[in-house]
C-alpha cells in the first residue's frame, strides 16, 4: 500500500437534489501506482467522471466521504489553500473538450505560463518563456515560437489538446488525470495523443487515470482497468485478464455491444433498459440486476461486494457465476443460424 | 441503375471580404467528387473532420447549395429542378448527429413526427394520428409517448424518434449524419441493429456518413475515404480495409485502436511502419497543393488516387 500513489478507499461523493443527497459515487475503492495507468470504463452516467471531479475536488457542492490518500496523506480534509498547492502541482488533469477548458482571451504562451508561474513563482520572465517553448515541442506541436502568440481559437482540435496537455504536465505531476482525452478528435490524431500520454507516462513515471468509454482506447493503453456502472466498481483486473477472461456481466455485455472488427453483419449485443438516473438508482441489490432480468434472483447477493476472486481480479456480485447470453443459450438449444430474427 | 449518381460534384463557400464585401477566396468543402449507391445498399463515407462529408451529405438533400456538379436520384437530376418535381426531395430523408438538438423541445413528438406529413400530405387528423401511431410503433416506442417532450426520453429512443420522423415519408434514401456518434456504446449497438433491421423492412439504401471505422466496417457494403473536399479511394469493405491502397486510408486504419490489448505492441509496430511511409512518400500521393489526385481504378471495384503516370 505504500508504494501506491493514490489510494481511493470507500469513496462517496454525494449530490443534493432536493433536499435530499444522492451518491453519484459510491464506496469506491481503487489505487494507482507510478508509472501505471488505471483505465476507468462505464457509458454516461456511470460515474467515472464524478470519481475524477472527487479526486480533483471540482464540484462546488458535493459531499465527499472516504478517503484519498495521495503520497500517503489524506487529501479528503485539506482546506482548499492547500489543495491549490497540489492541484496542477502534483496532481493535474486533461479534460474532455479543450476549447472550453482553455481561456479565449489568453494566448497559449500565456495560459501555460500561468500554470508556471501560479507553482513556481522564482521563475524569471526569460526562463518562463523557455520552459513554455520547451513544452509545447515536448507535446510535438511544430512551431512552437509561433503557436506561442496564438489564440485557442485559431488552433485546430488536437492542437488545443496538445496545449492542454501542455499545461497539465507543465509542473511534472506526479498523478495525470485525463477525462476523455481524445473523444472530441479524429482517429489519426488520437492515435498520436494516446501516444504522447504514454511517452510522458514512460519518461516522467507518471501515474495516469484515463477515463474512457472507448474500449479499444482501454485496450491500447490501460495497465489496469476499473468498469463502473451506476456508481460503483463492478470489476477490477489488469487489461489483459479483462479483455480475455472478463466476469462481471456488464462488462461482458458492454465488450459484446461493440462492432467487433471480424463479425461483420452480425447483430450487436444489446444492453436490456436504460442506464438509471442518480435519482433512481438501486441503492439495494445487485444493481445491474435489473438490466439482465433472465439471470435467475437468487444468483445475485442481497449486498453485493467487490470481492477477488483470482489473483488481482476482483469481481462485484455472484451473478457472474450464473450469467450468460440469452442468444447464446438460444443457439445452443435450437443450433446455430436459427436465431437471426 | 443505380439509386444515388453523383457526378463530379463541386460545393464552394466564398469568403468575402474587403469594403465592398466582394468575393475574395474561396473553400472548396467538396471539389470533384463522384460515387453512385444501389438500391438497399449502404455506403460508408469515411473523412475526418473537415474532409467535406457531411457537406457533401448536405449538398445531396439540398441543404447546401452545389457549385458545380450533378446528382441523380431515380433519373432526375436535383441540382436543377423544376418545381412541379421538387416532391421528389421527399424521398430523401435524412438523420442527425446529435438526437439532443436534432429534435424542437417544444413540440411533442406527435408533432415532430407529423411534421413530414403535414408538409406533403393532406390526411385527416385521424389519419394521421393513425400514421404516427403506426411509425413509434415501427421505431419500438410505446403510442403512450405521442403526447411526450422529447426530454422525457433517453439518447437512444431520440434517436429513434428522429428516424420515426426520417421514414415517414417512405423515402427510398436516407441519409445518417454519425447517426450514434453522441450515443453511448450500448446504445449505440441498438440504434445500428434497429437501423439494419428498418433498411430490410423497407427496402432503403443509406447513405452512412462516420469517422468511426469500425461501424462504418460492421454497418457499409462500400466505403469511400474523403480528404480535404476529394475522394482518396473507394472500394468495397474488403478492398478498403484489408487492401488499402493510398498511404491516407492506411495510415486511418492503421490508427484504430483494436480491442485486443494483446496485439499493442504490433499495432504500435505497423502504426510506425505506415507513419515512414506516410513521412516518406507523401509526394507521391498528393499534389503540389497537398491534395489528392484523380481517381484510378486498379479493379473491378477499387478506384484509388493516384498520380496519372508514376
Amino acid at each position: 500500500m505504500s508504494n501506491n500513489l493514490l489510494e481511493i478507499k470507500n469513496l462517496k461523493t454525494s449530490f443534493r437534489i432536493k433536499d435530499h443527497y444522492y451518491a453519484a459515487v459510491d464506496d469506491v475503492s481503487l489505487s494507482v501506482n507510478k508509472n501505471e495507468t488505471m483505465a476507468i470504463v462505464g457509458e454516461s452516467g456511470s460515474g467515472k467522471s464524478a470519481l475524477a471531479f472527487s479526486i480533483m475536488r471540482l464540484h462546488n457542492r458535493a459531499k465527499i466521504e472516504g478517503n484519498i490518500y495521495f503520497n500517503g496523506q489524506d487529501i479528503v480534509p485539506l482546506p482548499i489553500a492547500k489543495l491549490n498547492k497540489l492541484r496542477g502541482n502534483d496532481m493535474a488533469m486533461i479534460f474532455q473538450d479543450p476549447l472550453t477548458a482553455l481561456n479565449p482571451l489568453m494566448t497559449v504562451g500565456e495560459q501555460i505560463g500561468e500554470a508556471l508561474l501560479l507553482h513556481n513563482k522564482e521563475l524569471t520572465k526569460q526562463e518562463r518563456q523557455d520552459q513554455v517553448i520547451h513544452l509545447l515541442k515536448q507535446v510535438g506541436i511544430p512551431r512552437p515560437e509561433y503557436t506561442c502568440e496564438q489564440y485557442p481559437h485559431q488552433l485546430s482540435g488536437g492542437m488545443r489538446q496538445r496545449v492542454m496537455i501542455a499545461i497539465a504536465i507543465s509542473n511534472k505531476p506526479k498523478l495525470l488525470i485525463a477525462d476523455e482525452p481524445t473523444t472530441a478528435l479524429d482517429v489519426t490524431i488520437q492515435a498520436q495523443i494516446l501516444r504522447l500520454i504514454n511517452d510522458l507516462k514512460d519518461k516522467m513515471d507518471t501515474g495516469i487515470i484515463l477515463i474512457t468509454h472507448d474500449l479499444g482506447v482501454v485496450a491500447e493503453m490501460a495497465d489496469r482497468v476499473a468498469v463502473m456502472y451506476a456508481g460503483q466498481v463492478v470489476e477490477v483486473a489488469n487489461v489483459q485478464t479483462l479483455f480475455k477472461k472478463p466476469l462481471h456481466p456488464y462488462t461482458r455485455s458492454l465488450l459484446n455491444s461493440i462492432p467487433n472488427t471480424d463479425q461483420v453483419n452480425d447483430k450487436l449485443h444489446v444492453i436490456q433498459g436504460i442506464v438509471p438516473s442518480l435519482q433512481n438508482l438501486p441503492r439495494e441489490g445487485c444493481r445491474f440486476a435489473a438490466r439482465i432480468p433472465w439471470v435467475e434472483r437468487t444468483a445475485h447477493e442481497s449486498d453485493p461486494k467487490l470481492r477477488e476472486v483470482a489473483p488481482d481480479h476482483f469481481v462485484r456480485c455472484t451473478c457472474y457465476q450464473h450469467f450468460y447470453f440469452p442468444e447464446e443459450r438460444y443457439k445452443e438449444v435450437f443450433g446455430n443460424g436459427t436465431f437471426r430474427s | 441503375m443505380a439509386l444515388l449518381e453523383v457526378k463530379d460534384l463541386k460545393v464552394h463557400f466564398p469568403i468575402r471580404g474587403g469594403i465592398l464585401n466582394r468575393k475574395i477566396d474561396e473553400i472548396k468543402a467538396v471539389d470533384g467528387v463522384s460515387f453512385s449507391i444501389e438500391q438497399g445498399k449502404t455506403y460508408g463515407l469515411v473523412g475526418e473532420s473537415g474532409s467535406g462529408k457531411t457537406t457533401t451529405g448536405r449538398a445531396i438533400i439540398g441543404l447546401n447549395h452545389v457549385t458545380s456538379g450533378n446528382i441523380r436520384f431515380s433519373g432526375v437530376d436535383l441540382t436543377n429542378l423544376k418545381s412541379n418535381r421538387r416532391d421528389i426531395r421527399k424521398e430523401i430523408q435524412m438523420i442527425f448527429q446529435d438526437p439532443y438538438s436534432s429534435l424542437n423541445p417544444k413540440k411533442s413528438v406527435f408533432d415532430i413526427v407529423a411534421e413530414p406529413l403535414r408538409n406533403f400530405e393532406r390526411l385527416s387528423k385521424v389519419e394521421e394520428r393513425k400514421r404516427v401511431q403506426e411509425l413509434l410503433e415501427h421505431v419500438g416506442l410505446s403510442p403512450e409517448s405521442i403526447f411526450k417532450y422529447p426530454h422525457q426520453f433517453s439518447g437512444g429512443q431520440r434517436q429513434r424518434i428522429g428516424i420515426a420522423r426520417a421514414i415517414a415519408l417512405k423515402p427510398k434514401l436516407i441519409i445518417a449524419d454519425e447517426p450514434v456518434s453522441a450515443l453511448d456504446v450500448s446504445v449505440q449497438a441498438q440504434v445500428l441493429n434497429f437501423l439494419k433491421d428498418i433498411q430490410k423492412d423497407l427496402n432503403l439504401t443509406y447513405l452512412f456518413i462516420s469517422h468511426d471505422l469500425g461501424i462504418v466496417k460492421h454497418m457499409c457494403d462500400e466505403i469511400g475515404i474523403m480528404y480535404k473536399g476529394r475522394y482518396v479511394e473507394e472500394g468495397s469493405r474488403d478492398d478498403i480495409f484489408y487492401n488499402p491502397q493510398h498511404i491516407y486510408t492506411k495510415r486511418l486504419i492503421a490508427a484504430i485502436p483494436d480491442i485486443d490489448p494483446f496485439k499493442r505492441q504490433k499495432l504500435q509496430e505497423w502504426r510506425d511502419e505506415v507513419e515512414k511511409e506516410y513521412k516518406k512518400h507523401y509526394d507521391d500521393y498528393f499534389d503540389h497543393e497537398g491534395l489528392a489526385y484523380g481517381l484510378r481504378s486498379i479493379s473491378n471495384t477499387h478506384l484509388v488516387a493516384l498520380p496519372q503516370k508514376g
